[in-house]
């Protein structure tokens, strides 16, 4: 088995401190995302976890091998961990098939088992393609055959669908998610794309200024949030000020439903902000319903399946975002009722700078 | 020839060459033609005299003897610059390294002194002679011809690729082997050549170490034993060793590009810490400039200041008379190099065909034709062909002219070809005629490009030597002959300021080339 434990990992970038105590686990054969802003730190916690960057402190235990730790730090071609980097990374001397066999013993570089990984990918009969001759979504998975060809106990992809488009990277991205799931293989997944994280990952581990904000399933991230700057920075949130009424918050939106986010702490009265998903807030015609605040309806940005749209709510300096259903009867430069359809989160007013 | 003529993507639109085309490509074809000569004239000499004369003149035992010295010193200097630019161009780009844009700028001053300078001072200082003095005046000149393109090849390499190795189970040194090594090997080998093909020109160097090669022996069979066709033939083979040469750095340079293309940079680097090796760093990043720019100045400043060598100084009206002659025949030079690479390089830039490939190449005759082939061809020519000329200032002007040859066409096709022909297209369309767009939009662009190439010629032909001194008008010296003459008779107090002078010529195009790679790393910083 080899889960694999991030324990109190405190590191430095040229003297600078960029993690300060990560710690978390993934279950073997689960795939964690650890996600973060650019500059969160995640990048240098995957080296740290691949060997290639000696950390300050704490330690990296795959199964039950300590791979760092006090006085050991095994180094990278002896850890049994493989990567997939940011842009692939080809070999670009190298065939795809050459490419797949460079980690295995010399023995089976001529046999089958190249082959074997490349059908693995979806990739039977490209093995003699030089990097050049492949597409974006092909050399990526050329890079997981890759990685996956010795057998690692865990497998870090950073960033690894960055540099595709977007209509490519969500195929790349469930093709990828399969072939971890097949060979039930421990992965850490870096990103900065919260979709990504949520869409692939079970675990999700949420990284800002180099500090662990939260660990948890990507329902527990969404639904729960355990602060404001997460609530927005995974999936994005409408924040209001408001004043705390024990189980409700009085604001902008009129009297919004609210539980109280994780270690928070309210006495009614209290200055709060409150935290409502965009596709919470319903609206409707005004001549349709009598309950809900009345807004203005800046900007409609149509996506098919939903809408985006912009908000101007009364006493409100900037505009709010509301997710609809795609078809809504919304018109630009018109007014709305806005209604709260599923309680918030209540997080202690942030104090004034 | 005529599909060749008719078929070329740059030429969108027009059917019929223009009559503007057909007398550039006629200009071009004679300007292939004029930088032929000396590589013609070689064979015609040759292929004229007496087929045994020839025959014995190669066949001797000391033929033999002079290639092994050659081959032996070429390859010895060669790979010692391939280790030696390697670990320095390593170590500039990936090791954890304090003043690095410092180290780069030291790292490339060997190219400010000629090798002949560079030799004058370690035969003034010390009794080093023979194989070793040439293979260590040589190496450490040369260096930076490795290192600048290794460097370059290694800033573009992706450093997750060395990540993903080690990943894989290979140790620091074998991930370089095998994954970066690869991506660099083309510039660096291709930079390895240049390194051979100098070390097979050079003349001034080897002849005061007293190293007998193929170059010293040409000009011996011909100033001192005067056995032209000696001479001649011994070129042939120099000429046949220089051309292999340049014809595998073209196959190389042409790998390089089909492999960059497929892979960019995108991952920071993070510098290699040294740890217990970290005294090494400055150690490696020093031993050429030390051996090729301190030792020899240091030498020369000491003779200069006259405290060595009392017994002979300079006057300072020769010194000022030799630097008007080597201005006035270097730009002469110069002059004669743009007017041959202008037709061939727009050529190449707006109209390529196989025959402006075919006369391109022509113009590469210059790269591997060692200066004393060009010099002893053109006297031979112009002794049968046109006597007026001979030892003439235009003959040793036209012979600068193909041996920088080279370098112009290359600016000038870059200069033109950075002019997109989207902007000619635009100039059209608002309004400018054919002429009209060259002189106001292309000529604009181009011509700062072009400009400094020509200067860049002129500054390079002031240290030429082997050619000057065959072709030199009798009573004319420039600085190099002048440094050379008083070299040989062992006046190293009045040959030091003439040294100096030359240094001072030289340091003008290495700093160009340093700036280009300092400003590379800045670059870097500024978009990381």
């Amino acid at each position: 088995m080899s889960e694999l434990q991030v324990r109190k990992v405190v590191a430095a970038y040229d003297g600078a401190p960029v993690v300060h105590g990560v710690t978390f686990t993934v279950p073997s054969g689960q795939l964690a995302a650890v996600l973060g802003p650019s500059g969160s730190g995640k990048s240098t916690l995957m080296r740290v976890i691949a060997g290639l960057h000696s950390p300050l402190e704490g330690a990296i235990v795959v199964g039950d091998r300590v791979l760092t730790g006090p006085r050991v730090e095994v180094p990278p071609e002896r850890r049994r961990i493989g990567l997939v980097p940011q842009d692939a990374a080809l070999f670009p001397h190298l065939d795809a098939r050459a490419n797949v066999a460079f980690g295995l013993p010399r023995a089976e570089r001529a046999g089958s088992r190249p082959d074997e990984l490349l059908t693995m990918v979806g990739l039977e009969g490209l093995g003699s393609r030089m990097p050049g001759e492949l597409s974006g979504g092909q050399r990526h998975r050329v890079a997981l055959a890759r990685a996956l060809a010795p057998q690692p106990d865990v497998i870090l992809l950073d960033e690894p669908f960055s540099a595709l488009d977007a209509s490519l990277r969500a195929e790349v991205r469930a093709q990828v998610r399969q072939v971890l799931r097949r060979t039930r293989t421990t992965a850490v997944l870096v990103t900065h794309d919260q979709d990504e994280a949520l869409s692939m990952a079970d675990i999700v581990a949420v990284l800002d200024g180099g500090r662990l904000v939260q660990v948890g399933s990507p329902t527990e991230i969404y639904e729960s949030p355990h602060s404001r700057w997460l609530a927005q920075f995974v999936g994005g949130a409408v924040v209001l000020p408001g004043t705390w009424t024990g189980g409700a918050v009085t604001c902008a939106l009129g009297e919004v439903p609210a539980t109280l986010g994780l270690g928070e702490t309210a006495h009614a009265g209290d200055r709060v902000e409150v935290a409502v998903r965009s596709e919470h807030l319903v609206l409707e015609r005004p001549d349709h319903a009598s309950d809900g605040t009345v807004a203005l309806v800046r900007n409609v940005a149509y996506f098919g399946h939903d809408a985006v749209v912009t908000l101007d709510l009364p006493g409100v300096q900037d505009p709010v975002e509301a997710r609809v259903i795609g078809g809504s009867p919304v018109v630009p430069d018109t007014e709305v009722r806005v209604r709260v359809a599923r309680p918030g989160i209540a997080f202690a007013a942030e104090r004034p700078a | 020839m005529r599909a060749a003529l008719l078929t070329t993507p740059a030429n969108r639109g027009a059917v019929r060459p223009s009559v503007a085309r057909l007398v550039l490509t006629a200009s071009a074809v004679v300007a292939a033609g004029l930088a032929s000569i000396p590589l013609v004239y070689l064979l015609v000499r040759v292929l004229g005299a007496e087929p045994d004369a020839v025959l014995t003149a190669l066949m001797r035992p000391r033929t033999l003897e002079l290639a092994a010295n050659t081959v032996g010193l070429t390859v010895a200097v060669a790979a010692a610059c391939l280790v030696l630019g390697t670990a320095t161009a390593w170590v500039l780009s990936q090791a954890r390294l304090p003043g690095r844009r410092v180290w780069t700028v030291v790292s490339t001053l060997p190219l400010a002194v000629p090798s002949y300078v560079a030799a004058f001072g370690w035969v003034a200082l010390s009794p080093v002679r023979g194989f070793w003095g040439a293979f260590l005046v040589l190496t450490v000149c040369n260096v930076p011809l490795v290192t600048l393109p290794a460097l370059a090849a290694l800033r573009m390499a992706n450093p997750s690729h060395e990540d993903v190795a080690r990943t894989l189970g290979r140790s620091r040194a074998r991930a370089f082997l095998e994954t970066t090594w690869p991506q660099i090997r083309p510039a660096t080998l291709a930079g390895v050549l240049l390194v051979a093909l100098y070390v097979l020109s050079d003349f001034g160097a080897v002849a005061l170490m007293r190293f007998e090669v193929f170059t010293w022996a040409v000009h011996s069979a011909y100033t001192s034993q005067f056995d032209r066709t000696l001479a001649a033939a011994l070129s042939t083979v120099l000429a046949a060793m220089g051309i292999a040469l340049v014809w595998a750095e073209r196959r190389l340079r042409g790998r390089e590009s089909e492999q960059g293309s497929a892979v960019t940079a995108r991952a920071a680097r993070t510098p290699v810490a040294l740890g217990r090796w970290t005294w090494a760093a400055p150690v490696v990043l020093s031993v050429a400039p030390v051996a090729a720019v301190v030792v020899p100045m240091a030498t020369l400043l000491r003779y200069f200041t006259g405290r060595a060598d009392t017994a002979t100084t300079v006057g300072a009206a020769d010194l000022a008379s030799d630097a008007l002659s080597t201005v006035t025949l270097s730009a002469g030079g110069a002059a004669v190099a743009l007017a041959l690479a202008l037709p061939i390089g727009l050529l190449a830039a707006r109209f390529r065909s196989h025959l402006s490939q075919v006369l391109e190449s022509a113009s590469y005759i210059g790269l591997a034709l060692p200066g004393i082939v060009v010099g002893l061809s053109l006297v031979f020519f112009s002794l049968a062909v046109v006597p007026a000329l001979y030892q003439s200032v235009w003959m040793l002007a036209f012979a600068y002219g193909v041996l920088f040859l080279p370098k112009a066409v290359g600016a000038v096709r870059a200069s033109v070809g950075q002019v997109e022909p989207g902007l000619e297209d635009v100039a059209r369309t608002l309004g400018s005629t054919r002429a009209g767009v060259w002189t106001r939009v292309t000529a604009r662009i181009a011509w700062p490009g072009i400009g400094a190439a020509v200067l860049l010629v002129a500054l390079t032909a002031m240290k030429e030597l082997p050619a000057t001194l065959l072709l030199r008008p009798t009573g004319t010296d420039t600085l190099a002959t002048s440094l050379w003459r008083l070299t040989e008779s062992a006046a190293y107090g009045a040959a030091a300021p003439y040294a100096l002078v030359l240094v001072a010529v030289a340091a003008g195009p290495a700093l160009l080339l340093t700036r280009e790679a300092v400003a590379t790393v800045r670059e870097r910083r500024e978009s990381a």
